[in-house]
């Protein structure tokens, strides 16, 4: 084994946030090295260096022992780097073939396009990869599974010797991770040397030959993947021993049940989902990506419509067909998607927080009380704690937490008693991550009812006072949390597909 | 969905959104039996041929503006950028009475050029779309009317030019089937830009780059470069309509254009093209404008009064687009 890249001292930033500062990393033919840390610790950025989609502030890059300098993702491929993105860069309308020679479309000697061979191409790359799928087909009608094996012949059509996977088995069931796992291997075997980011530890343990942890932008260290305890390798991820600090749970056997959902169907992903929320009580929700958790919410919240279940609010029940029952009903959904759905990002401060109950705070002219609305929004940037030079500032102007601060503020101010948080934290640095911890359980001690969906299974464990799992739209459990909770139980869980789950049963 | 992944080889020719087609072109068919129904003199030879005729213009501009639609994008200039080139032509031809061809190629160069810089706008200077057309489509009028001061420029000069678009030279060839040379101009077009969209590199990413910018930009494609030259095409094809509309008309009309660019548009809806890009094709666009001068032909046939026929446009093309709302809906 040889090495074929050496990455040091990268510097990157980005307005407002310094991505990567002195991070490092090596890779040697024919290794699977696993790259690892929290969201937002720099994996992706420093990998899409590496491929030639971002330009280094600083650092040096050298692939086969020399120094190179991309000026773009062609300059990286051109030098056999290929990368498969966290969120596929297909073009769904285009076929399979289309796809996968994009920018090198083989052409006859007039330059016309050449259909036929394009399609042989792509079919030869198929079945050295041992993949059954036709070129011809459009990539919008094929699963993400298949899609992905798309990104990969994409990847592999460039003779790539380095291969970048981002997250690859996020969206992918247990078969057909298996199926990717045989191609990695087969490629690792004709000296292929593969980047391979991921959060999942058995597959870091299963695939991979060497683990680099990186956090907050910065190399930590490289081990060796089989003999590494795990618990070693979060420590690492998390910057101290796994963290067990979770919140103390409150005995809430007395407190009444503000949320009761029964028998809830929507679709394909929420298939007959029934749980008590008690006040005061933080209920997480976990799951793989697709394990329907956000369709839950939504389906509790009016946003989708529902074929069957029971909603009741308090001991009453109630009938949500729309968000705007819900929030009659004192239930606040704050989306996962902030910047979309919950925030005007050119309104400022003030006004987002008072967007929904304008009526509150005006005159039967409909004249704007600006006083008491500042003296609402004065009380909220306080006990918040929403950094803001002022409550006239433009919510796009602030950090992502800040955001979601007004957001929560935008809730709180409309009386709901039942908050639905999907992906609290996402796109907020560790720092702000900690203080919407804190804000969560606050809520909670003051009586709230809350419900936290998270990817981040260490958010769910700290933040959860007891944690529901999810598998392809089932309810398969719910468990106790605080320190008992074992994250292969809830991975258990998590994965217990319908099958397995007959054959346990049987 | 299962019916059309069945054929996905068909894409090729056809391009997608085969059903959107077969409804518009079903939609052609309901016009012509019931206006031909409704008025003998609807399928008369020289009533077809008034049709045909009347598409050419508004077809050409159509098959431009889908280009660019079909990149995601929208060209609000094109009505305006037709009148430009052909008071460019008038000016090569009669003011400066230089011999036709180069009043042909300057036109068509003044399109191209304009396109251009239209395409820089949005694809170099990130200006959206809309607004960077809309501010061409404006300064364009107001450029005609400056270079023509204001009024109509006559190409007596060049006493061919009006058999540019209303000679027939399969009339001449087939003395029986007197089609003007402005329709055969508009389905020869068809069938090149046609082939370009199905059969080039430039077509290719022109369904690339409205199916997934950014995918096309980290594959390595130079993909600003390519939507400029996109641009540039559409210009060059209105600068073709500049020409059938200043033979048709012969003269260079510098107040005439504004609404044009809705008309094109309006076709290239109708015939399936999606605004949101990715997906499209000339045929339908070509069917789209058929429609479009069906309707008005009939309905002034049946002397329904103008201002209801403008009404009845309006209504086809909110229908046409829910129609194809919901066939998507359905197949998910």
């Amino acid at each position: 084994m040889t090495e074929v890249i050496r990455m040091r001292a990268i510097e990157k930033r980005f307005p407002g946030v310094h991505a990567l500062r002195s991070a490092e990393f090596d890779l040697m033919t024919g290794e699977v090295h696993a790259l690892m840390g929290e969201n937002g610790a720099g994996k992706s950025t420093l990998m899409k260096i590496l491929a030639g989609i971002y330009i280094p502030d600083g650092g040096s890059v050298e692939v086969n022992g020399a120094a190179v300098h991309f000026s773009g993702p062609r300059a990286a491929q051109a030098m056999g780097i290929g990368i498969i993105h966290q969120e596929l860069a297909l073009m769904p309308d285009l076929t399979v073939a289309q796809n996968i020679f994009i920018g090198r479309e083989p052409r006859n000697r007039w330059g016309v396009l050449d259909e036929a061979q394009l399609n042989r191409d792509a079919e030869a790359i198929f079945a050295a990869m041992k993949v059954p799928l036709d070129p011809r087909a459009e990539v919008r009608k094929l699963t993400i599974a298949k899609q992905q094996m798309v990104e990969i012949a994409k990847a592999l059509s460039f003779r790539s010797r380095v291969l970048i996977m981002d997250e690859p088995t996020a969206a992918l069931n247990e078969a057909e991770t298996e199926e990717l796992f045989a191609i990695i291997r087969r490629l690792k075997s004709e000296g292929v040397a593969i980047v391979y980011i991921s959060h999942k530890m058995d597959e870091i343990r299963r695939i991979s030959d060497r683990v680099t942890v990186m956090r907050d932008g910065a190399y930590v260290g490289t081990v060796a993947a089989a003999d590494t305890p795990i618990e070693t390798i979060i420590a690492m991820m998390v910057g101290r021993e796994l963290d067990k600090t979770a919140a103390a749970i409150p005995d809430l056997t007395a407190a009444p049940v503000a949320l009761s959902v029964r028998g809830l169907r929507a679709g394909r992903l929420v298939r007959d989902v029934g749980f008590d929320l008690r006040r005061g009580e933080i209920l997480g929700f976990a799951g793989l990506m697709g394990a329907g958790r956000t369709e839950v919410a939504r389906a509790i919240f009016g946003a989708d419509p529902r074929e069957a279940g029971e909603i009741a609010v308090h001991g009453q029940p109630r009938s949500i067909r729309s968000p705007r029952d819900a929030v009659a009903a004192g239930i606040g959904y704050l989306s996962e998607d902030r910047k979309h759905f919950g925030l005007a990002l050119g309104l400022d401060v003030r006004g987002n927080i008072a967007l929904t109950v304008l009526d509150r705070f005006s005159d039967r002219f409909l004249r704007v009380d600006d006083a008491a609305l500042a003296k609402a929004a004065a009380s909220y940037i306080s006990s918040l704690a929403i950094r803001t030079p002022s409550d006239r500032q433009e919510v796009r102007l602030l950090s992502g937490g800040n955001q979601q601060k007004v957001v929560i503020a935008k809730w709180l101010l409309r009386d709901c008693d039942i908050l639905i948080f999907d992906e609290p934290t996402r796109g907020i640095d560790v720092g702000t991550k900690a203080e919407i911890y804190r804000l969560l359980n606050d809520l909670a001690a003051a009586g709230k009812a809350i419900i936290v969906i998270s990817s981040e299974l260490p958010e769910v464990l700290r933040l959860s006072h007891r944690i529901a799992v999810m598998c392809e739209g089932r309810l398969t459990g719910i468990l106790p949390g605080g320190p008992a909770c074992s994250q292969q139980e809830i991975m258990r869980l998590a994965t217990q597909r319908e099958t397995t789950q007959e054959g346990a049963s049987a | 969905m299962t019916a059309s992944a069945a054929t996905p080889a068909k894409r090729g020719r056809f391009g997608s959104g085969a059903q959107q087609k077969i409804l518009a072109f079903a939609s052609l068919i309901v016009l012509l039996v019931f206006f031909s129904v409704a008025s003998p003199n609807f399928l008369q030879t020289a009533n077809v041929l008034a049709i045909l005729q009347a598409t050419s213009v508004n077809g050409v501009l159509a098959i431009a503006a889908t280009l660019v639609i079909i990149t995601g994008g929208i060209d609000l200039s094109v009505g305006t950028l037709m009148t430009f080139t052909a008071v460019i032509a008038g000016v090569v031809l009669t003011y400066w009475g230089l011999p036709m061809p180069l009043g042909i190629v300057a036109a068509i160069a003044a399109g191209a050029g304009c396109g251009f810089i239209s395409g820089s706008l949005v694809a170099r200077m990130k200006i959206p779309p809309f607004i960077a057309t809309l501010g061409m489509m404006l300064i364009l009028k107001g450029l005609s009317l400056v270079i023509s001061g204001t009024k109509p420029i006559y190409f007596n000069d060049t006493p061919n030019f009006p058999l540019l678009s209303t000679g027939s030279l399969v009339g001449a060839l087939f003395p029986g089937l007197p089609v003007p040379n402005g329709v055969v101009i508009l389905f020869l077009l068809a069938l090149a830009i046609s082939w370009v969209l199905n059969r080039t590199i430039l077509g290719r990413y022109c369904f690339a780059l409205g199916a997934n910018e950014e995918a096309v930009r980290l594959s390595g494609v130079n993909a600003d470069g390519w939507k400029v030259t996109i641009y540039a095409l559409c210009g060059g094809i209105c600068g073709i309509a500049g020409l059938l509309i200043a033979s048709r008309l012969n003269s260079a009309q510098p107040a005439l254009g504004l609404g044009y660019e809705l008309d094109a548009i309006a076709a290239v809806v109708i015939g399936g093209t999606s605004l949101a890009g990715g997906r499209g094709s000339i045929l339908g666009t070509i069917i789209g404008a058929l429609i479009m001068s069906v309707l008005l032909n009939g309905l002034r046939i049946l002397s329904v009064a103008q201002e209801w026929q403008t009404v009845v446009t309006g209504i086809i093309i909110i229908a046409a687009v829910y129609a194809d709302m919901l066939r998507r809906r359905r197949a998910g």
